[in-house]
């Protein structure tokens, strides 16, 4: 009976396909999803900006302010954030690093500096969210108007935006939680630092969408 | 996990994290909220088959507001319209089929003791339940439920000041669906997961049976497509509550110019047509899975091409995603992309003439057992034909232009999604209630219940085709207001009596599903002597489905009737015999 099976059959039964836990791939498959929202998004971006591309306004006559300089440095405080994320997604592949070599001290270092970084980031959002609602003139940038140009660039800056930050701000939370467990010692004991590893597939997801959202609104 | 062990009345029956409580939580959600969806049928059929006329039942259950002097309100109208919508699709097709099914049959059927996450699957029903609750609460404001119909189209739905029902309603309507989306989401999920990672020894992705494909393909255009539903519904939320442009341009209401400028709602339509034509065959794959699993049981054959049933899934699957410009070939969109949408259309007819031609060589010199099952499974074949022809009519940018928006519509989708889907799901309901409850569902009630919802459903849909080409169009209040569609007067009320025939014998199944819970004949532990997995499971409940080792997977799914073996069917975990081939 045994050589039949051999003969037959393949599968050993609850292996893992590609060696990959089902949380990871869970966290893929949400990945996905999340995706495909962001998608929809940036798609009715580029719909109504391509319906209107003589009186959208250029990024880099909108954001030309660097805190505490004078004159105009157009998109430098932008390109200032998006290095910060990105340099928290190379604190977080560390942070992952000394995770599979199981050494939980430098886990927490890195760990916490990606943290910091996250939240330079969402400080620095604000800012120039402030920047931008402040406005031309005496007349504010809102969700229904837009002294820069046309009120859906400003529609979509705002909620765009401000849907990446919700995740960028949802990803520190959860960082911090993970930290906590880090120190704890929850992922020594478990033997294993895999939900380090996932929560940084999420942080790594939202710096790549930030790559597309700043290459969409501020770049092209 | 593997142990069973004492449980609460709590742990047992609400945050229970068994997937077989939980499909039975989702099964009776949904035929709760179905009940509530036909019964809001009825009362708007009343209307349509007697304008006008004053009716004692609509006063009586709609109070004085909704229907002063028993004559239903346009508002109410619109309102019931929209919500038995909402409700047969998302609530019931969606999630009270693949809820059920998927929860249910993907553990025992792949040989796992549970879902990959417990915790994850109890919160999707939960998330589903708070959906229920604000979609049924939406029922009770006082300006009413949504009421731009189910697809919520903007300006109509985006303006509070626009109609009534645009008002609270609307948003609790935005915000039941909102958990709904992250409900099916998480589902979804675990059901892809669990699939590809919990199967048991044996069975590789080729011995899988057909269910579980369908059920795997159905999770993954979930995942793909509820995710741009729900950024088309945050983009109308915050045009609706934020003041935003989205979708809104250039609006004149009672006088007063709207600020809003430059949005579109045609990109609401291709947003949300991006999801809404997968979500058909969200609803129908399932229903395909589990008449595949019947049919091939009951005709005691092996499925005919097992293989082209999972190609055809797939490739009906990939085309879902790029036909949804078929819904909107009167937006104005440009002849030759509305021609690029026809042809990808008409693409599906490829995969399901293949589906149904396999169902039927299938069936072909069977010994076929007509279980309830088996009919609601054969029932499934007819209105997948029948709805289906319409669909190469509709799918044709040129022919669609005359018909769109009619009555033609209405019934086209009723048959092909509606009535299959809902078969399938009875097929479902009826085959595996010894497994679930470990009693039988009665037969004879099962045989009128089928023949009279035959009947009675194809008398709804099939005339409402005539009514469209007539064309009376969708949606409207009234019948009456033209005199050119004054001689249609009498198959409106030939559809409203089959529409009430059809209504009161689902109580009969109703009644027949919770006697036989209490009361049906003791099930032995294999009654339909199927060859799947979950029948080598014991009767009664236990949490790990299985008491000792989980089986080991030695054949696929159909040896029905296989030459040289003692009985007409092969169990999953029966070795190979010396020398014998796998099919």
């Amino acid at each position: 009976m045994e050589q039949t099976i051999e003969k037959t059959n393949s599968w050993g039964g609850n292996q893992r396909p590609y060696n990959i836990s089902y949380g990871k791939l869970m966290m893929w498959f949400f990945l996905m999803t999340d995706a495909l929202t962001f998608s929809g998004f940036l798609v009715s971006y580029g719909f109504s900006r391509f319906k209107y591309v003589d009186v959208w306004p250029k990024a880099e006559d909108v954001f030309t302010h660097f805190p505490f300089l004078h004159g105009d440095h157009p998109l430098l405080f932008v390109a200032l954030m998006t290095f910060i994320l990105i340099m928290s997604s190379v604190t977080m592949v560390l942070a992952v690093n000394y995770g599979h070599k199981m050494q939980k001290e430098k886990v927490i270092l890195w760990l916490s500096l990606t943290i910091v970084g996250g939240i330079i980031f969402l400080g620095s959002q604000a800012w120039e969210w402030s920047h931008f609602i402040h406005g031309l003139d005496g007349v504010p940038a809102t969700l229904v108007s837009n002294p820069y140009g046309h009120p859906l660039f400003a529609d979509y800056f705002f909620f765009i935006t401000g849907f990446h930050g919700f995740h960028v701000f949802s990803g520190i939370l959860i960082l911090i939680i993970i930290l906590i467990n880090v120190i704890k010692g929850t992922y020594e004991k478990r033997g294993h630092y895999e939900m380090v590893e996932k929560v940084g597939l999420y942080w790594h997801f939202v710096d790549l969408v930030w790559v597309f959202v700043f290459t969409f609104f501020y770049l092209v | 996990m593997s142990d069973h062990h004492k449980e609460t009345f709590i742990t047992k029956y609400i945050f229970c994290q068994d997937h077989k409580m939980i499909a039975k939580q989702f099964l009776i959600t949904g035929m709760l909220m179905g009940v509530i969806g036909m019964f809001m049928s009825i009362l708007f059929r009343l209307q349509l088959s007697n304008p006008g006329e004053s009716f004692a039942v609509l006063e009586w259950f709609l109070g004085d507001k909704w229907a002063p002097g028993g004559v239903l309100d346009p508002n109410m109208y619109l309102s019931l319209v929209t919500m038995h919508g909402t409700i047969l699709v998302f609530w019931v097709l969606t999630a009270g089929l693949t809820g059920t099914f998927a929860n249910y049959l993907i553990p025992l059927q792949i040989g796992a003791r549970d879902m990959a996450s417990g915790f994850l699957n109890m919160l999707s029903y939960w998330f589903f339940f708070g959906a229920t609750i604000v979609m049924l609460i939406s029922l009770f404001v006082e300006s009413g439920p949504a009421s731009a119909g189910w697809t919520v189209y903007p300006p109509l739905s985006a303006l509070p000041q626009a109609i009534s029902g645009s008002g609270l309603g609307q948003d609790l309507w935005l915000v039941g669906m909102a958990l709904f989306i992250v409900s099916s989401l998480l589902g979804g999920l675990n059901y892809i997961v669990t699939i590809l990672n919990l199967r048991t020894k044996g069975m590789s992705m080729s011995r899988l049976p057909l269910t579980i494909w369908a059920l795997l393909i159905t999770a993954i255009i979930g995942v793909l497509t509820f995710p741009v539903l729900l950024a088309c519904a945050l983009l109308l939320i915050f045009d609706r509550s934020f003041g935003t442009s989205f979708y809104l341009s250039d609006i004149i209401i009672n006088g007063e110019m709207l600020h809003n400028t430059g949005g579109s709602p045609i990109l609401f339509e291709h947003l949300f047509w991006f999801l809404g034509h997968p979500e058909v065959y969200i609803i129908l794959l399932p229903a395909l899975g589990l008449v595949s699993e019947v049919m091939s049981v009951n005709s005691r054959k092996p499925i005919f091409g097992y293989k082209a049933m999972v190609g055809a899934m797939m490739a009906i699957a990939f085309l879902s995603c790029i036909v949804w410009g078929h819904h909107m070939f009167v937006t104005g969109m440009d002849p030759f992309l509305g021609s690029v949408f026809t042809f990808t259309t008409l693409l599906i007819a490829i995969p399901s003439a293949v589906k149904v031609f396999n169902y039927l060589t299938t069936l072909w010199r069977g010994s076929i057992r007509f279980t309830p099952a088996m009919l609601f499974a054969i029932g499934f074949v007819s209105t997948f034909i029948t709805g289906g022809l319409t669909g190469l009519i509709l799918g044709d940018s040129a022919l669609d232009i005359n018909v769109h928006d009619t009555y033609f519509v209405v019934g086209h989708f009723h048959i092909v999604m509606g009535l299959s889907a809902i078969y399938g799901m009875f097929a479902g309901v009826y085959h595996w209630f010894p497994k679930m409850y470990g009693r039988m569902m009665n037969k004879k009630l099962g045989y009128l219940h089928f023949w009279v919802t035959f009947i009675a459903a194809y008398g709804v849909f099939f005339p409402m085709h005539f009514l469209g080409l007539a064309g009376l169009p969708r949606r409207y209040y009234t019948n009456s207001a033209f005199p050119m569609f004054d001689n249609l007067t009498d198959i409106n009320e030939v559809i409203t009596f089959f529409s009430i025939i059809g209504g009161l014998v689902q109580l009969l199944f109703i009644f027949n599903f919770f006697y036989s819970i209490f009361k049906g004949t003791k099930s032995e532990q294999n009654p339909w002597k199927s060859n799947t997995l979950e029948w080598t499971a014991p009767v009664e409940r236990i949490h790990g489905n299985w008491p000792g080792e989980i089986p080991s997977v030695e054949r696929w799914a159909y040896d029905y009737s296989k030459p040289g073996m003692d009985e007409d069917f092969v169990m999953q975990n029966v070795p190979l015999k010396e020398g014998e081939t796998e099919h």
